[in-house]
């Protein structure tokens, strides 16, 4: 064998593309349905009396802000539960008995993960097209920013997944902290309309950062300087990359 | 013959505090089949689970073909296959599917002929298209094997690979087991049947309470298992074995109330009727026979009672 073991990380993607592949048809038209019912009620209910945020029509203006919303909670989802179903039905004895190294598995999860979080991305973005016409300013960064909000919010998941005991605590973050953290975040509004002091405190609310600098490539501005976002999104995989190299090295919650 | 795996030292202490193994040294030969015995809670799978990876040992070390299963992990793990005790398997999945998934998480390049002639053996051919959900618990054990085989391990390990499975498939399961041998590949099984570790193993080894307290060749064991011991109940006390029995070589128990006699029940004579007789000569009065066969399970039982009693 190897040096790495790229057959065991080429075994995990594909296993987990199969498992996304038997629930394709719900797996894509949840997000989908959910978007267009976004962009129903506040495109179309809201951006009938607010025609313009900064010079950009409101319908556009919020197609980042649903991408980015529905990429964080698909990533979280998918990755989290990639690995929680294995601890749950008692098949990751074999994840551990195989000569697989914390990173191959870290890659071969997330990648698959992320994967699906982008297909997702992409297919709302479509759709977005179907109701009002974006433009996007920086199409390479849009793509590179994508696939870095996939990979922190898939590690994210990663730790959620090990870290999680039972379904409710796997549901529990992303419902309680991300959720609102997204909506507060600005996925629907510019933090530039918002009076002081609310203005300051949602500064403090990394998910800002995140939504501002996607909107950027879209609109060539955001809320906030493109450089602050990309220091948000290389702090999160830093963190979670941390986080996730500390669990392997104590087998945290995966070893007894 | 050679060592394939080598365990010196290995203790292992639950998050709880408990502590399942006390120190175990053990090593098995390459080729052999090694049956671990034990009560429930004994610590075989902790051990297991700890040379497979699973748990972390507390202390001491395990070398699998030569290789430290923590500092050259990959070179240990490549050697194993592990069928644990639990049925989990991914319910969703085919079996050719799932199988084929094993293969490739060790590592090993495609070999459609690899698979096919394990799901042969397993007799899950016809099965290989069928989700593993809709398989019987004992067709999933099975299931488990072939992942556990599908990459060509050196060393196997059957943690109770005959727990709730029917008499049938179980001589199923011991014939499967035999020609695994014949291949060359290590089989470490454990089980609460004394039969099955009489059965297969080559050599046994009975744990208790995080203690190995034995580890014998089988056949030195049914050696002792061939053998039966007559007591004989005296009437009347005895101060010592007279003289006239030396050739009997028996002992005296219960406070010289019983006379104990172990013999061969293969042999040509037993000396069981010359013993009678000559009892009856010397004028010794008894009030009862009986014998008893010692089996593997009287040792082990015994064994477990010394150590309970301790
Ligand atoms: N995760 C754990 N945390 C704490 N104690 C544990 C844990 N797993 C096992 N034990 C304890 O360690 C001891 C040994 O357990 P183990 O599963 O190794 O026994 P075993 O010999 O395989 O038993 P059985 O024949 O029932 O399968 C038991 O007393 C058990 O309660
Ligand atoms: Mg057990």
């Amino acid at each position: 064998m190897s040096v790495v073991n790229l057959r065991a990380i080429a075994s995990i993607y594909r296993f987990e593309l199969h498992r996304f592949r038997r629930t394709l048809l719900t797996g894509l038209m949840v997000p989908v349905i959910t978007t267009t019912l976004y962009f129903v009620v506040f495109g179309g209910a809201i951006g009938s009396r607010m025609t313009e945020v900064d010079g950009i029509p409101y319908a556009a203006f919020i197609v980042p802000g649903l991408i980015m919303m529905a990429m964080f909670t698909e990533s979280i989802f998918n990755a989290s539960f990639g690995i929680y179903m294995p601890k749950f039905t008692g098949t990751i004895y074999e994840l551990l008995s195989a000569p697989v190294s914390a990173t191959e598995t870290i890659i071969a999860y997330v990648g698959a993960a992320a994967t699906k979080s982008l297909i997702i991305g992409t297919i709302i973005f479509l759709t977005a097209h179907l109701f009002v016409d974006v433009p996007v300013a920086h199409p390479f960064a849009m793509a590179g920013f994508m696939i870095l909000i996939a990979i922190s919010f898939c590690l994210f998941g990663f730790i959620l997944g090990i870290w999680a005991q039972s379904f409710e605590q796997l549901q529990v973050i992303p419902m309680l902290l991300i959720m609102p953290m997204t909506f507060l975040g600005g996925a629907f509004y510019s933090v530039q309309m918002l009076g002081e002091p609310w203005r300051t405190i949602t500064l403090f609310n990394p998910i800002v950062y995140l939504i501002s600098g996607f909107r950027w490539t879209f609109f060539g501005k955001g809320d906030v300087a493109i450089e602050f976002s990309l220091i948000f999104v290389a702090g999160m995989l830093t963190v979670c990359l941390g986080i996730i190299g500390w669990m392997f090295r104590t087998g945290y919650r995966l070893k007894k | 013959m050679a060592s394939i795996i080598e365990i010196e030292g290995l203790t292992k202490r639950y998050a709880s505090g408990f502590e399942a193994l006390k120190g175990v040294d053990l090593t098995i030969e390459e080729g052999e089949i090694f049956a671990l015995l034990g009560p429930n809670g004994a610590g075989k799978t902790t051990m297991i689970s700890i040379i497979c990876g699973i748990a972390r040992a507390t202390g001491g070390s395990v070398k699998v073909a030569g290789h430290d299963i923590v500092r050259d992990y990959r070179g240990a793990r490549d050697a194993i296959g592990l069928v644990p005790q639990e049925l989990s398997t991914d319910q969703f999945e085919r079996v050719i599917d799932t199988v084929t998934f094993s293969r490739g998480l060790f590592g090993k390049p495609r070999n459609p002929e690899h698979i096919e002639k394990v799901l042969r053996d397993l007799s899950l051919w016809d099965k290989r298209n069928a989700k593993i959900l809709e398989l019987s618990g004992g067709m999933k054990r099975r299931v488990m094997i072939a992942k556990a085989l599908s990459h060509e391990p050196r060393v196997l390990f059957l943690d109770e690979p005959t727990a709730g499975v029917d008499v049938e498939l179980r001589r199923d399961m011991w014939k499967l087991i035999g020609e695994l041998r014949q291949t060359g590949v290590t089989i470490i099984l454990t089980t609460h049947y004394i039969e099955e570790a009489e059965e297969m193993a080559d050599r046994v080894g009975v744990i208790n309470r995080g203690e190995l307290m034995l580890v014998e060749d089988k056949t030195a064991l049914m050696k002792k298992l061939g053998k039966k011991t007559l007591t004989v109940v005296l009437a009347e006390r005895l101060a010592a074995v007279p003289a006239e029995l030396a050739e009997w070589d028996v002992t005296l128990k219960g406070d010289g109330q019983e006379i104990e006699y172990i013999f061969d029940t293969q042999a040509e004579r037993t000396g069981v009727s010359s013993l009678l007789r000559r009892l009856g000569d010397l004028g010794i009065g008894y009030k009862d026979l009986n014998t008893a066969q010692s089996s593997l399970e009287d040792i082990f039982v015994s064994l477990v009672h010394q150590e309970k009693a301790a």
